[in-house]
Formats: structure tokens, C-alpha cells, sequence
């Protein structure tokens, strides 16, 4: 089938789309949303413009769509965004990321079934740990790239997704009930490297700023 | 051991519809065996205490054209539990007929009796743009739209027609335990 994804650069998005090729699917364009709203319950902002690079080193065409997030209007831009890669590139489905939002995943499925289109969601209700196992399993090279809850700092930023980072989420786990796969907005994720792209991303800068227990850090790639 | 029917025809759903209802069992210790509706055989029926069907996306409703596969279970004399597409099957060869109404995402349904733990208010996910309705079962649960939860009138068999598997898998806990 071809397929687009919705990507935002982060571990969930990409690792949907790792699983779809490894079961034969095409996956004929990447679309990334461009919230102004950075509490936006549909989207993931940090590093989204990265996501040009990532799509470049995939070899995967991308549909940029920009909103200013308020909540209405970004399922309409989003309904826009898959209606063009429908029109575009003839896919016959969309895939997603999506874990454990009821909310996301009720307004895709929704937008879907008004463009005939199926819906994806292969990591729906996946045990958080066994992602993070499997994305370490599978090579992919993921740093932190914001922190949003209690008692994360900046100490996680740029910090990579392997397995003493399992060990030390299972611990935050037990203790305060962090969510390890990060769903909750307890972090953010920028894939550097994974089986689907062509080469590594280099990080040349990066700049952190927060406060407390909320931290992000904005990178450039070469 | 439980038989998990797969109704999914793309294998790819399996990922989102199949393999929670694993992950379910396979926390309580439970026997189970998986396998895709258009393979099963009654070697495989035979042996099984206990049948799960499935549910698959919106779009994936092939299954709908063969539902005279699953006449089996009208002669089957054990529990069998129909999920959301699952459900559809088991109203249709009890003679019911498919209606359409559409609910996608949390939505509240009223229980009239306890079922397999579930009872009274209750916030659930649904992913369905149909529903059956048969004169052979009793209904047990409604939404404000649809019937969701039916109950054979002389017999073991069940079915929800929201997705036990996401928000109240308790459900699906207590019929592998029942």
C-alpha cells in the first residue's frame, strides 16, 4: 500500500514509518505539521524543522504545513496536509505514531474516514519499555531534545537513547511514574540516525534554554 | 487456551487490533493461539476453550464478506467474545442486520447488568462507522447512539462493540478468567 506518515522527527513518528517498510508498505511522502502553539495536544513542536534533513537523508518527499495551532483550525490545515498527499502521491492510507491518545488518534482516524482513507497506528497501546528496546535493537540513534515534567532537567538534554537511558527511565518510572516512551509530553526526541535514512545527521549547534523542570534544546544540523 | 480470531485482511492492522488483546493475555499467563479467520480450521476450533474475535480498522471490513466462515460457532458450546468487527460477525449469523452509525474516540456508554467486570457509567474508545442489531440477543450496554455491549439470548456468546483492549481491559481480563 502506499502511505503517508505524519512525522515530526521524534522516535514514535519515525520508528511507524521503520514498521511499515519492513512490512512492505510504501511510504510515498512525510507530512509535518508547523504549530505556532507550543501546547498544541495534536502536535510535537521542538526540532520540527529539522525534519527537512530527515526526509532529504530518507529520500522521502515531505508536505510542510504550517498553522497557527489553535485547536480547530489545526485539523482543518491537517485535513489539508493529507488531502495533498492524497492528490499528490496516491496513497491509500496515513500512519501514525500515535501510542495512547484517544485524542490524536480519534482525529486522524476521523480525518481518514472523510478521505477514504485507511489508518496506521502500530505502536497503539505498545508497551513503552518495548519501544525504547526496540528502537535501541534497531539501531536508531535518538537524543533528548526537551524535557517538560518533574524531575527532569536540563542533565537530560542531548542525551542519547540507549540502554543506561532505559535503565534510568525504568527507575523515573517506579518513582514518579514518568512516562519512559515520553507520549506525555515528558519528552521530546530528534532521530539522528536509523535504518532509514542514508547517512547519519551531525548536530553543528545547539542552544538550551528553560528553567526548572522544563528544558528544551534547539539544534542545527549540517 | 484462548483461539484469538484476526480479522484484519492488511496484516499490517495486526500491530494496532491483534496484538494489544495479546499483550493482555500474555500478562495474565493465559494459553492463547492467533490465527488470521480465512486459516482456521476446526482442528484448531476443536481444542479451544475459549474464542476472542478481533476488531480492524474502518476501511479493512473484507471480513464483512465472509462472515458464513464463522457458522461454526453456532454448534461451538463454549465462550466466545466478538470485538467491535467481531461483534458484526456474530450478530450477522444470528441472522441480525448491519446499521451505520459512526463513533470514533472516548465515548460514555450505560451498562443496565455487570459484565465481565464492567458495569454502571462508563468512558470507553470506539472505532465502528456500523452496529448490529439481533433479535437473538439481549442488549446490555448503550451508548446514546447504538447498543454496545449484546449477550445471546440461550447461549456463550458476547459482544462490545467499542475496543476493550484500549481503555477497559478489564473486560477482556475477566472473560479469559471466567
Amino acid at each position: 500500500m502506499k502511505i503517508a506518515a505524519l512525522f515530526s522527527g521524534g522516535k514514535d513518528s519515525t520508528f511507524a514509518v521503520y514498521l511499515a517498510r519492513e512490512h512492505g508498505h510504501e511510504i510515498s511522502c512525510l507530512i509535518s505539521i508547523f504549530s505556532e502553539n507550543p501546547e498544541s495536544y495534536m502536535f510535537h513542536t521542538p526540532s520540527i524543522s529539522k525534519v527537512k534533513k530527515q526526509a532529504e537523508t530518507a529520500n522521502i518527499p515531505l508536505i510542510i504545513q504550517k498553522t497557527k495551532g489553535e485547536k480547530e483550525t489545526e485539523l482543518k490545515d491537517l485535513t489539508s496536509a493529507i488531502q495533498k498527499a492524497k492528490s499528490n502521491y496516491e496513497i491509500d492510507g496515513v500512519i501514525t505514531g500515535t501510542m495512547e491518545s484517544a485524542y490524536q488518534s480519534s482525529r486522524i482516524q476521523k480525518i481518514c474516514d472523510i478521505l477514504d482513507l485507511d489508518c496506521f497506528n502500530p505502536l497503539w497501546q505498545k508497551d513503552q519499555f518495548e519501544i525504547l528496546k526496540n528502537l535501541i535493537e534497531n539501531n536508531f540513534e535518538i537524543i533528548i531534545t526537551g524535557v517538560y515534567a518533574f524531575p527532569l532537567d536540563e542533565t537530560w538534554l542531548g542525551r542519547t537513547i540507549d540502554k543506561t537511558f532505559l535503565e534510568d527511565v525504568k527507575m523515573l518510572y517506579d518513582t514518579y511514574k514518568i512516562n519512559p516512551a515520553g507520549e506525555g509530553g515528558e519528552f521530546e526526541t530528534f532521530v539522528l540516525n536509523c535504518p532509514l535514512f542514508t547517512s547519519a545527521l551531525e548536530i553543528c549547534d545547539k542552544k538550551i534554554y528553560g528553567k526548572k523542570n522544563s528544558w528544551t534544546m534547539e539544534i542545527e544540523i549540517k | 487456551m484462548i483461539l484469538l480470531i484476526n480479522i484484519c485482511k492488511i496484516p499490517f492492522h495486526y500491530f494496532e487490533f491483534v496484538k494489544p488483546i495479546e499483550e493482555i493475555l500474555k500478562k495474565l499467563n493465559i494459553k492463547f493461539i492467533t490465527i488470521q479467520y480465512d486459516k482456521l480450521t476446526s482442528e484448531i476450533f476443536l481444542k479451544a476453550d475459549k474464542v476472542i474475535i478481533s476488531g480492524t480498522s474502518l476501511k479493512d471490513n473484507s471480513f464483512l464478506d465472509d462472515v458464513d466462515r464463522f457458522n461454526w460457532i453456532k454448534e461451538f458450546d463454549k465462550p466466545v467474545l466478538g470485538i467491535c468487527g467481531g461483534m458484526h460477525i456474530l450478530g450477522l449469523i444470528y441472522n441480525g442486520k448491519l446499521m451505520e452509525v459512526q463513533e470514533i474516540g472516548l465515548v460514555t456508554i450505560y451498562f443496565d447488568e455487570e459484565f465481565f467486570g464492567l458495569n454502571g457509567k462508563l468512558e470507553v474508545y470506539e472505532l465502528h462507522n456500523l452496529f448490529v442489531e439481533s433479535s437473538e440477543f439481549d442488549v446490555i450496554a448503550k451508548s446514546k447512539k447504538c447498543p454496545q455491549v449484546i449477550k445471546h439470548k440461550h447461549r456463550l456468546i458476547y459482544g462490545v462493540l467499542f475496543h476493550p483492549e484500549v481503555r477497559n481491559k478489564k473486560l477482556i481480563e475477566h472473560f479469559a478468567k471466567c
